[in-house]
């Protein structure tokens, strides 16, 4: 039998790689999820090179979340809304949801004042980002920590 | 089956800022779920809701699958002249929904 694999042996080999293989892409599938890095990337998708300055957006959610699958959040900009001077979007990412992006938001002059409100999921205590983007150009964003308790998006139905 | 609400005034002063709110009674089936059997729950939501008022477009938005089942959202719009505002919501296998209420402006 030198030089030539017994019929165990194979069998061994090749059973061994098989559930590796399996056990690998079973752990792709758990552990496909946003990431603070993913989120940047969602974030430079929107914002390109532009820098992101704190301040003049304000981001609302309860800080402890009882429960994931409805989380009100509000989004206050600071900005006059005129033709000149007005928000153009809001964008909202999260760091631990499957998917980073949650909402763009796409608003002009006529909308008078800056101010939206939705309901979101939540997988996790995280960090959830809001960034507004102006007619001049400029990105400002807000973030708020919100710890959860029970979590949206990964259960089973 | 899937049923539109949207709260809008009906009489606005000229240059008043409105608020508008819109709830529509949809799963917003996220597609990372699995069923009891361990398939994957294939993934169904709304992805953009478009308000135009007088067939102007004044908000839009895109969703993803982390805005929770029946989304929800409130916005305002400046009351510029008497008409209609227009709600459209679309999305996955062929979702689309459509309501309009009107809006009488007074000087």
């Amino acid at each position: 039998m030198s030089g030539q694999p017994s019929r165990r042996e194979f069998l061994r080999a090749t059973a061994g790689a098989a559930a590796g293989a399996g056990l690998l892409s079973v752990l792709a599938i758990e552990r496909a999820g946003a990431t603070p890095a993913s989120m940047e990337e969602a974030i430079r998708k929107v914002a390109g090179t532009a820098a992101l300055r704190p301040g003049r957006v304000k981001l609302e959610l309860p800080p402890l979340v009882e429960n994931g699958n409805t989380v009100p959040l509000s989004i206050k900009v600071e900005s006059p809304m005129t033709v000149a001077d007005h928000v153009r979007a809001i964008h909202v990412f999260t760091e631990k949801n499957p998917q980073p992006e949650v909402v763009s938001v796409h608003l002009g002059p006529r909308a008078g004042r800056a101010a939206v409100a939705t309901r979101m999921r939540l997988a996790d205590t995280q960090t959830v980002v809001a960034i507004a983007e102006l007619s001049d150009g400029s990105f400002w964003s807000d973030k708020v920590n919100v710890v959860v308790t029970l979590a949206a998006c990964l259960e089973d139905a | 089956m899937a049923s539109a609400l949207v709260n809008v005034p009906a009489r606005a002063r000229r240059g008043e800022i409105v608020e508008i709110k819109t709830l529509i009674s949809h799963p917003m089936e996220t597609g990372y779920r699995r069923s009891q059997l361990g398939t994957a729950i294939p993934r169904d939501i709304i992805r953009r809701f478009v308000c135009t008022y007088n067939g102007v477009e004044i908000f839009s938005a895109d969703l993803h699958p982390a805005i929770a089942a029946n989304p929800f959202f409130v916005f305002s719009t400046v009351a510029t002249e008497s008409g209609t505002i227009q709600f459209q919501w679309t999305g996955d296998s062929g979702f689309s929904v459509s309501e309009s209420a009107p809006i009488t402006v007074v000087d």
